[in-house]
């Protein structure tokens, strides 16, 4: 006899999605993402040494709107893993862990990532 | 012929003492990465343009030759821990496990080489 009123042992999907969740999801997605733009940092500094016509051909490539909107997503990525980045550091310390504190926190990040990000493009050009 | 376990050699001989390092690598990596990054990012944000020329001046300048190097370095070892941790939390057959880390190990290797190669080829020339 089956019994299906039992109750459930908590997980994720019984919780309100937490903005920490999302966070904490970012982190590793922009890491990765990252990995990848490292191949096109070294890229840039190969080109860079092997001349201007090279060089002239990676920046074209860059220049492209897939290249220009992968060069923003990095540029967000980096400023998101920056931030969040610190917000782990505070966090090994063993603060900051309160659920207050926890959220905003991470609004913090948010907002001082897309600030990095739009900052830095609006010094670049 | 013994009969005591391999078990017995080992017990009383404490804890492995080398599995935090690179917990802890990931994180001295981090602090010098907040300090390299942001000026990583201020000094690229900053630069006159994006061309060739420019881009060679910048990165032959003795001081921003060192501190691209180390950014690199300390990248590519940053990044390849991040990896690994993300292969060991997700890859759970063993031979794809195994061949993954290994590939991220050679391409985070060569990341490196191919940049600190190429600062130096860079400011180098006389």
């Amino acid at each position: 006899m089956s019994n299906f009123d039992r109750p459930l042992s908590p997980h994720i999907s019984v919780y309100r999605w937490p903005i920490t969740m999302t966070l904490s999801i970012l982190h590793r997605a922009t890491g990765i993402a990252m990995s990848v733009g490292l191949i096109v940092l070294a890229a840039w500094l190969f080109y860079a040494a092997a001349g201007a016509a090279d060089y002239a051909r990676f920046t074209e490539l860059m220049s492209t709107w897939i290249g220009r909107l992968a060069l923003i997503g990095w540029s967000y990525a980096f400023a998101f893993h920056l931030a969040n980045g610190i917000r782990h550091l505070f966090w090994d310390t063993g603060r900051g862990f309160e659920m207050h504190q926890a959220n905003a926190s991470a609004w913090g990040v948010l907002v001082a990532s897309v600030v990095m990000t739009a900052g830095f493009w609006m010094v670049l050009t | 012929m013994s009969l005591r376990t391999p078990m017995a050699r080992v017990l009383g001989l404490g804890s492995a003492k080398d599995g935090t390092e690179d917990w802890w690598g990931q994180r001295v990596s981090a602090v010098a990465l907040v300090l390299l990054g942001v000026w990583f990012a201020v000094s690229i944000s900053s630069l006159a343009s994006l061309e060739h020329s420019s881009a060679i001046a910048f990165i032959a300048a003795p001081f921003n030759s060192v501190l691209l190097s180390l950014f690199c370095l300390t990248l590519a070892y940053h990044s390849n821990l991040g990896v690994q941790v993300v292969i060991e939390d997700y890859v759970h057959a063993s031979w794809i496990k195994v061949t993954s880390l290994v590939a991220s190990r050679f391409a985070h290797a060569l990341v490196a080489i191919v940049s600190v190669y190429a600062i130096l080829n860079i400011g180098l020339r006389v």
